[in-house]
């Protein structure tokens, strides 16, 4: 069953990289040590760590000491919430977006309830943000801003670094969540004002249960998992070695790739995005066009619902992907991220996104393109909708 | 990822009698693309008018609502109209093999679908006789605006399939799935069609099964009573902002409004008094600073 499966859904998650396995095996079996322990069997795994440390810092153009490893995006972007939230004084508000992670919107939905302020920045009908409502709504009473670098659903990308400078006029810190952007783009956060943001493991390559925060030197920190002294005392818990091992590997190889898988993709992504929409009426990408990853579309095919094309697409070839509608969520409600930009009901539940990796090949999009359309034709043929 | 029956994938992947009837007799659509999803269903009878000659639906939905629109055709073609209309969802979810919980409501579309094209045949063609007497249009209040669903609807599903839960109620008509705002509306319609007898001996009255409408008076009495003269006697003052369901929404005036133990206030005080004489589900939303 999971052989031939085309693996378009890359937003969700991606493949463990051969390399990065390899470097992860001995961590899983006969260098069990604690990095915390004081003979050398410990200081093995210690410097591995410490490698990986140097590793992911060299791809975000931070220092290693910026670096925090965590378990994953989400406490990543919760840890960097609680933490503004305890620094900065008797700053109450914060300000982020309609179209953020869950990872970002439950915590600010909770926060909400304990009386915090939570201001949620808009988008237009592409997805993208207002610089002008942002500067309305970030003030002297905000204590942390949190923009995702690029969204999971469309690929847009957002203007983190001018959102970094006008929360820097107030005074608030500024958090980004960069879990789909990082290894897709190039980031240097040396030259950047940012002072947070998250990245997960298993969004390039490396396993899932890693993550990392990346906190700007001299930024104030509470910790949010309190325990031990790991991490310079910024997140208690044995190190995860032989993940975070595999993280540092991936970092180094989403850098060494970066510039031709950019090219590669982008151009792969163009060519599904053409095919698709030149052989399926009415059907239209969700996204800006001009500031979007080179490696996602989100594509709405009207009359149709995601669930049965997801489900018929698996069974024609083996094809993952993903959809916004009701039925594929998991809850009864579609897309935050589509209807926050007014994406009209009838493509709504209809949208689909691809999103690639480097392990994708140009005959794998040839295979898309010839299974999407015919699905979406028999199923227009079962909608009630659309015959006009 | 869905736990599909081979049947409803059976169906899903080779629906039978999809399309339409250009001379149905009765043509039901029920649903909308707001939800995410919609069927149309077709039914022709025979000459004899009481037998289903022939159906066939449209359906814009998920697998397992195209899988219900499939086998309800497959259930009533060549049957008498009387036996079609004595179907209940479940005998769809029957025939299908299951379905999961969560998407019981596809089945009750179908239903729906089937109840909506008798009534409108019912209405085309007075001359076929009707099996039962024709529903009376559901008037009743939309209880969730999300999905746009009825209170009689959530009463004759409770009563139907003895549901105990809010998110049994939602697994069958998508109520209080979306915004989740009219759930306590939901406990309240459950509570009422679940309530222990009268003969039955009297249960403590429990402060969590209040109406509503109970509810938010009893906070209010609290409120007026007992939370403002307290604060008042400390020179402050608190203003009950709004109730939505368990949430109370409070706002400190006066000194209270500055005091730099307003959260204590609110928390230790103002949200352990209402939970204490109203109901221990109560969570007060502080929006002083708003």
């Amino acid at each position: 069953m999971t052989d031939n499966v085309i693996y378009v859904d890359n937003n969700a998650t991606t493949a463990v990289a051969p390399e990065v396995f390899e470097a992860m095996k001995p961590y899983l079996t006969n260098l069990y040590g604690n990095p915390s322990s004081p003979y050398p069997f410990g200081d093995i795994a210690n410097k591995a760590v410490a490698k990986a440390r140097e590793q992911v810092a060299t791809l975000l153009g931070a220092k290693p000491t910026e670096i925090i490893f965590t378990s994953c995006g989400s406490e990543s972007d919760n840890t960097a919430l609680s933490s503004a939230l305890a620094t900065q004084g008797g700053r109450r508000k914060i300000v982020t977006t309609v179209v953020e992670h869950p990872a970002i919107l439950t915590p600010c939905k909770h926060l909400e309830e304990q009386g915090y302020v939570v201001k949620y920045l808009r988008v237009d009908s592409l997805g993208r943000l207002d610089l002008d409502e942002a500067r309305e709504l970030i003030d002297d009473e905000t204590a942390i801003v949190s923009v995702m670098w690029a969204n999971n659903e469309t690929g847009n990308l957002y203007p983190v670094e001018a959102l970094a400078r006008i929360a820097h006029e107030h005074g608030a810190l500024f958090h980004t969540d960069a879990v789909q952007a990082t290894g897709k783009i190039p980031m240097n956060l040396a030259e950047s004002e940012i002072d947070f943001l998250s990245v997960s493991g298993h969004k390039l390559h490396a396993p899932k249960g890693v993550g990392l925060l990346y906190r700007r030197q001299g930024t104030p920190f509470v910790p949010f998992l309190k325990g031990g002294h790991q991490e310079r005392l910024q997140r208690a818990g044995t190190e995860n070695v032989a993940s975070i091992v595999g993280l540092g590997v991936a970092a180094e190889l989403a850098l060494a790739h970066l510039p031709e898988e950019n090219t590669r993709l982008r151009a792969m992504r163009d060519k599904l995005e053409a095919g698709l929409l030149a052989n399926a009426p009415d059907a239209h990408v969700n996204g800006d066009p001009e500031h979007r990853m080179p490696h996602t579309t989100n594509i709405s095919f009207k009359y149709v619902e995601g669930e049965s094309i997801l489900l018929r697409l698996w069974n024609a070839a083996h094809i993952c992907a993903s959809s916004g509608s009701a039925c594929s969520s998991g809850s009864l409600e579609a897309s935050h991220v589509l209807r926050a930009m007014g994406v009209d009901y009838q493509s709504l539940h209809g949208s689909i996104r691809f999103s690639l990796s480097r392990y994708n090949t140009e005959a794998e999009v040839d295979t898309v393109i010839q299974t999407v359309p015919p699905i979406i034709r028999e199923l227009r043929e079962i909608s009630p909708f659309g015959h006009e | 990822m869905w736990q599909y029956t081979e049947k409803v994938m059976d169906h899903f992947t080779h629906p039978r009698n999809c399309g339409s009837l250009p001379d149905a007799d009765g043509i039901g659509q029920v649903g909308n693309l707001v939800c995410g999803d919609s069927m149309k269903l077709y039914i022709k009878m025979a000459e004899d008018k009481k037998t289903i000659a022939d159906a066939k639906f449209q359906t814009f939905g998920c697998a397992s609502a195209i899988a219900s629109a499939s086998a309800l055709t497959c259930m009533i073609i060549g049957k008498p109209l009387e036996y079609a209309v004595g179907l209940s969802n479940q005998d769809i979810v029957d025939f299908l093999g299951g379905l999961p919980d969560e998407k019981e409501h596809c089945s009750v579309m179908g239903f729906e679908a089937l109840e909506a094209a008798v009534a409108d045949m019912a209405k085309r063609h007075p001359e076929i006789p009707q099996p039962k007497p024709p529903q009376a249009p559901d008037n009743s209040r939309v209880v969730c605006k999300c999905f746009n669903v009825t209170e009689n609807k959530i009463r004759n599903i409770i009563k139907e399939h003895h549901l105990k839960t809010v998110e049994e109620v939602t697994n069958y008509t998508k109520a209080g799935g979306g915004c989740g705002r009219c759930k306590a509306d939901i406990q309240a319609i459950l509570d009422e069609i679940n309530a222990v007898p009268h003969d039955a001996p009297a249960p403590e009255p429990k402060p969590g099964k209040l109406t509503n409408l109970q509810k938010i008076n009893l906070i209010m009495s609290v409120f007026n009573e007992e939370i403002t003269p307290a604060l008042k006697g400390d020179g402050g003052d608190a203003e009950l902002v709004d109730v939505d369901g368990n949430d109370v929404y409070v706002k400190l005036l006066g000194a209270c409004a500055h005091c730099a133990a307003a959260e204590m206030t609110m928390r230790n005080w103002v949200e352990a008094k209402l939970r204490e004489k109203v109901s221990p589900e109560l969570h007060v939303v502080d929006v002083t600073k708003r």
